[in-house]
């Protein structure tokens, strides 16, 4: 077969796999979603999966957005004294992170610490034949293993990124205040100005939101459909990291479009 | 210190009474509970693993299945707990056709039988007490001093009562079988399927775990299902055996029928010689030829 054939074949190949893979995942998705009454009425099983995904993930994320409000912080100093327009800094640091770099960092921070131990977690129950041995005795593991764990990542990335946001305008403070010297009263003022709620902080913890299930969607159907071998989870945890980070991005940018104000 | 009872099975009473699922109250003596008829079946590679299985299992009975590693013994186990669906044939269990059924019909009849799986399953996040518990805290209303009770007595059966606290990664290859084997009688199923029970143990834990199987099958009115390569064990406490090979069965009786056999294959497995009709090797090409340069693996 020539080469070009070949190639044509090969991606081809891929395409129709790839979109098998996609409606096996949405399938799975309404499987989850549907054992979702089961995942609140025993609530100790989401709670025990909010704490392993959220409270655990917090030291990464305060100590991220810490830093990165501090970095907002020099940076846009930098920028903004050229134009004497110093005391926009709070509204610098505030917009950035809720519009943007709060949901978006945070979701790529929670995919790598959180999305990974879901999909590592769930593929070595598979390996260890722990979901055969749950579903011999009658109790179905996407319910009992599968839905806390979806719900427990979505509930919990929206409030790691509102922490995220709350500890880099901290950060950012810290900084542009206390460290450069930028009048407090007017950092905080003039924040509280043009922060709008609806338009930056409600579409803040939408994108949040709307990237957890997706992470988390993604971490659970990679981790239950992880070939049962030491090997194929590691693949699957890479996977579940790799294609976490290309899905935030993308949603992020068709989210912003949607968004913008310039708009309409 | 509390007294435990010695028998396993004390206690069963107030047990049941407080289950959700009645044991059957008109136990017909005479049916199988498990029935087979030409079953064969195949994995996604092609390679068929089972061909032609007939088999009848009595209520009552325990009853050994036995053949190489590799023969289709786990394959056929898994057939039986609907976890697997014959490319033909039909498996019947408890009276019902498994072929056609939805997964929570399934789950209906699953809640009279449970498996010992091959390398334990036991759940690694949870403690051995808890792995106990777990299938009474989902399917029973017990109350917790209950549970705790019957957790300790099937712990106490497979000589682990002390080892309650332990997690599945503190415990060795054997007692973690033994936690497995007690999570698997925990709710005194019907019919219980253990994969390779006395794979891993000493020579005394064995014969008591041997003793364990036909005790509790007995008291309770159970049927078993040992899969096992032991056969020097199993000949003492089973009922009926069945030989599989290569995806067939090839031979079946009752233990004095297979302690004085002379069908070769039989004779070779039960003593456990190396020269026999007992082809050691997976299916490959010949050993000369494939050794030899140049030829693939
Ligand atoms: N998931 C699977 N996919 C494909 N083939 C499989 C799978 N599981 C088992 N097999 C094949 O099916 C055959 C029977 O396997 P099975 O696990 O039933 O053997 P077994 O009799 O239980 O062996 P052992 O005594 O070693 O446990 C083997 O040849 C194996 O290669
Ligand atoms: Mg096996």
């Amino acid at each position: 077969m020539n080469p070009l054939a070949q190639l044509l074949r090969s991606i081809g190949a891929r395409t129709i796999d790839g979109i098998w893979r996609l409606g096996f995942a949405t399938r799975f998705l309404i499987a989850t979603l549907s054992h979702t009454p089961a995942a609140f009425r025993r609530l100790h099983l989401t709670i025990r999966e909010v704490y392993f995904s959220g409270v655990l993930s917090l030291t990464i994320i305060v100590v991220s957005g810490l830093f990165v409000g501090m970095v907002l912080g020099l940076q846009g100093y930098d920028t903004l004294v050229r134009f004497g327009a110093t005391e926009a800094l709070g509204v610098l640091v505030a917009l950035s992170l809720v519009r943007e770099l709060g949901p978006v960092v945070a979701a790529l921070l929670f995919a790598s610490r959180a999305g990974s131990a879901i999909t590592a977690e769930i593929g070595l129950m598979k390996a260890t034949e722990q979901l055969d041995a749950m579903d011999m005795m009658a109790i179905d593991p996407v319910a009992r293993v599968v839905a806390p764990r979806f719900w427990g990542g979505v509930l919990s990335m929206p409030l790691l990124a509102a922490m995220f946001s709350a500890t880099g305008i901290l950060g950012g403070y810290l900084v542009g205040v206390v460290l450069i010297g930028v009048d407090s009263g007017q950092f905080w003022s003039q924040m509280q100005n043009s922060v709008n709620f609806r338009d930056d902080i409600v579409n803040g913890i939408i994108k949040s939101a709307v990237f957890g299930v997706a992470i988390t969607w993604i971490a659970v159907f990679e981790g239950y459909e992880a070939p049962p071998t030491a090997e194929g989870v590691s693949r699957a945890t890479t996977r579940t990291v790799v294609t976490s980070a290309l899905v935030i991005l993308a949603l992020d940018f068709i989210l912003t479009a949607f968004m913008f104000r310039g708009i309409g | 210190m509390r007294e435990f009872p010695r028998c396993p099975t004390a206690g069963l009473f107030q047990y049941y009474a407080a289950l959700k699922i009645k044991p059957d109250p008109h136990p017909v003596s005479a049916d199988n509970v498990v029935e087979i008829d030409r079953l064969s079946f195949g994995y996604n590679s092609g390679r068929q693993v089972l061909a032609d299985i007939n088999m009848r299992i009595p209520r009552g009975k325990v009853v050994a299945i036995m053949g190489q590693s590799g023969c289709g013994k786990t394959t056929l186990l898994r057939m039986m707990g609907g976890a697997l669906r014959p490319s033909s044939g039909d498996v019947r269990v408890f009276g019902e056709s498994l072929v056609h059924k939805k997964q929570d019909e399934i789950y209906r009849l699953r809640r009279r039988m449970s498996m010992l799986f091959q390398f334990g399953a036991l759940f690694t996040d949870m403690s051995t007490f808890e792995n106990v518990a777990f299938p009474m805290r989902e399917h029973t209303r017990l109350d917790e001093s209950m549970i705790r009770d019957l957790v300790l007595m099937k712990l106490h059966a497979v000589g682990l009562r002390g080892a309650s606290h332990l997690m599945p990664s503190e415990l060795s290859g054997g007692m973690a079988r033994r936690v497995a084997l007690a999570r698997a009688i925990a709710l005194d199923p019907e019919l219980v399927m253990y994969d390779e029970p006395f794979a891993g143990l000493d020579p005394i834990s064995l014969s008591v775990i041997g003793q364990l199987i036909r005790a509790l099958n007995d008291a309770l009115g159970a049927t078993s299902i040992i899969v096992t390569h032991d056969v020097q064990e199993s000949l003492k406490i089973v009922d009926y055996i069945y030989f599989v090979a290569d995806g067939r069965i090839i031979a079946q009786g009752t233990a004095d029928e297979v302690r004085s056999s002379q069908v070769p294959y039989v004779h070779q497995f039960v003593w456990g010689e190396t020269d026999g009709p007992v082809p050691f090797q997976y299916p490959a090409p010949d050993y000369a030829s494939h050794l030899g340069a140049g030829s693939k693996p």
